[in-house]
């Protein structure tokens, strides 16, 4: 019987998606060959915030860790940023990717306490700390204080001569990360790893119980996260040439945004932080000059979301159309006689477990 | 000499934070809900008390008389419209829920009240002082509000042990389904539950009004040092939440004694040592 059932792991959407996809990298590419500066700033902001975007729901939607506190390695990439350039000499663009290395070797510490934290108290937990790192660096006299610091000219020119070219630059460095980003958590749900993150996000005592190292891996996402928070972090102070502890600690414009995201394009869905990412921005176009009417508009939007549904736009279009840009799942195809058999079984949010018990049953 | 006051201050401050503390430690008791919001409810029943005392030109000791009622009301209809739809085996929809609320509640108060400092203003209650022994003094009012802890713990202790209301939502806290098999309305006893909160939160936040300046900005913190004091206390026992609030504020008054920058810093570090060292608390009710 097994041999006669096959396991699709794309479907033609994702496949006509990819294509799209390798068309619009390319477009991204060239961008700064035609883009004015005002549009490549802009998109460097939304690359940072699908990457943001993506990380966190990696850790509260894929591994159970709701984070409140990713603002931290934003913040210490940052900092990083500027002590490596300032005290170092050491060239910009190399220093976002050792920030980043930084970042996730101040994640271990970080992580080794937090982690007593269980579930909702993770949350509040990690915000601890970040609050500790953001009343840490403005003592930090070095590196401005509480009133923070720019970039000195000469190392600003380090990145490249002219502003055009810096533009371009920090652009392309902004589209790798989010491009590296998500190459990567793609891998990691396509693998092993992610049956065992979703395992561990359904159930830790379930997953403990089919050989899962809850602990371990959980570890492992959030020190790879953090290191990746801490690139992006790097970029971002690259990009606006300033740093001050407020601004680079903030839990709204790198946390609370980010959840926004998140939850309102579909957590636990690789394609919900690119949907929220981009409704996020298109919002911000039109309604951020109405200030804190627009940030009452996003909380109660993000909480109407959250009741009425809980899966996001991604959530949604995945249930209501069977649509999946990234082919995470595992798709089983029976032969012609079983197919009322799996109609039955055709509930499109446990793809992931149902591919499994489908098989065994048989 | 001095040392001796910083620490009574630490103590006294220790009381406040008890208040923050004691109405989140009561939801999280009794139905697991972290609200995120707690810190911002905390400011808003400080802003309701500033318009209550501003239009009837009352003490704001007074507005309590109007604040509590209106907070808990508050409280008992966000439950039943908001809070009980995302309670289930999931964390993520009540942390997320609370969280959207708290940035909603932020930018309202911002919105209405601007972000200029207020202050509930007490009269005399401010500066009237009580003369110890060895030259320290203390302040009427710290020493007042650490009464008021000590009370409101004491009440909700006698509330939770001593009634019907109690014993329900302790058997809502340790099988909310069985609780409801012997004929609880769980939803409605978790909205009691909020109201009790929010009713406790406009006491914190009447007090924190008349002690310092605030404005619409500082609910999360206030929210993080509830936490803290419920976590170096150890969950579940109110008593001991009012140990953390102390040890909280201890820690805190001393920091700032070395140097004011420190002040909030000091706390953080002192609860992250002692997680560090003693995860459960120190007074731990569930083991």
């Amino acid at each position: 019987m097994i041999e006669r059932i096959q396991v699709e792991r794309s479907s033609r959407a994702s496949r006509f998606f990819a294509v799209v996809g390798l068309f619009l990298l390319g477009l991204l590419i060239a961008a700064p060959f035609f883009g004015n500066r005002s549009i490549l700033y802009l998109l460097v902001e939304i690359f940072v915030y699908i990457a943001l975007a993506s990380l966190w729901n990696l850790l509260a939607g894929y591994t159970g860790l709701v984070s409140i506190g990713q603002q931290a390695f934003v913040g210490l990439g940052g900092y990083s940023l500027f002590a490596l350039t300032i005290f170092t000499g050491m060239s910009p663009l190399l220093a976002v990717l050792v920030a980043g290395v930084i970042a996730a070797l101040f994640a271990i510490p970080t992580g080794f306490v937090v982690f007593r934290f269980k579930g909702a108290y993770f949350a509040i937990g990690s915000w601890v700390v970040a609050e500790v790192y953001r009343l840490t660096f403005a003592q930090v006299s070095t590196l401005g204080g509480g009133s923070g610091t720019s970039l000195p000219v000469e190392i600003v020119r380090q990145i490249a001569n002219s502003r055009a070219e810096r533009d371009s630059v920090i652009y392309w460095a902004g589209l790798a990360i989010m491009v590296g980003v998500l190459t990567v958590i793609y891998l990691i749900l396509r693998s092993r790893w992610g049956l065992a993150l979703t395992a561990i996000r359904d159930s830790e005592a379930a997953a403990e119980s089919v050989g899962v190292d809850n602990y371990r891996t959980k570890f492992l996402i959030y020190f790879l996260a953090a290191g990746a928070t801490g690139s992006i972090g790097a970029l971002i102070s690259l990009q606006k040439l300033r740093i001050s502890p407020d601004a680079a600690f903030s839990v709204n414009d790198w946390t609370a945004f980010v959840i926004f995201i998140v939850v309102i394009g579909g957590i636990g869905r690789i394609e919900g932080p690119f949907i929220g990412t981009i409704l996020f921005f298109i919002l911000r176009e039109f309604f951020a000059d109405l200030g804190s009417w627009y940030l009452m508009f996003l909380g109660l939007f993000a909480i109407v979301m959250m009741l009425i549904m809980p899966k996001g736009i991604a959530g949604w279009l995945a249930e209501r159309f069977d649509l999946q840009i990234f082919p995470l799942g595992r798709r089983i195809i029976l032969p012609k006689d079983k197919q009322i058999a799996f109609s039955q079984f055709k509930t499109p949010e446990t793809s992931e477990k149902r591919s499994t018990t489908k098989v065994n049953d048989d | 000499m001095d040392l001796a006051a910083t620490l009574l201050d630490g103590v006294l401050l220790g009381g406040l934070y008890a208040l923050f503390a004691a109405g989140l430690s009561l939801i999280f008791g009794v139905m697991r809900l972290v609200n995120i919001a707690h810190g911002d409810l905390i400011l808003l029943s400080a802003f309701v008390a500033l318009t209550v005392t501003a239009y009837f030109r009352i003490h704001p000791l007074f507005s309590l008389l109007l604040v509590v009622p209106l907070m808990a009301l508050l409280g008992y209809a966000l439950q039943r419209a908001v809070f009980n739809r995302t309670l289930g085996e999931d964390i993520l929809p009540p942390l997320l829920v609370s969280f959207g609320l708290s940035v909603f509640l932020q930018n309202a108060l911002l919105q209405i009240f601007r972000a200029d400092s207020q202050r509930l203003h007490a009269g005399p209650l401010e500066t009237w002082h009580i003369d110890l022994p060895f030259g320290i003094t203390m302040g009427a009012l710290p020493f007042l509000m650490f009464i008021v802890a000590v009370l409101v713990i004491g009440g909700l202790q006698l509330l939770l042990y001593r009634t019907a209301l109690g014993r329900a939502l302790r058997a809502v806290s340790d099988d909310g389904e069985i609780a409801q098999v012997m004929g609880i309305n769980n939803a409605h006893l978790y909205g009691v539950a909020m109201a009790i909160s929010l009713a406790v939160v406009s006491v914190a936040g009447v007090f924190l009004g008349i002690r310092a300046n605030f404005d619409p900005s500082i609910g999360p913190t206030r929210l993080i040092f509830a936490f803290e004091a419920i976590i170096i206390g150890g969950l579940g026992d109110l008593w001991g939440t009012l140990a953390g609030g102390v040890i909280l504020g201890v820690a805190q008054a001393l920091g700032g004694r070395i140097n004011p920058g420190y002040q909030i810093l000091a706390g953080h570090l002192v609860f992250l040592a002692i997680l560090t060292v003693r995860p459960q608390g120190f007074f731990p009710r569930t083991r």
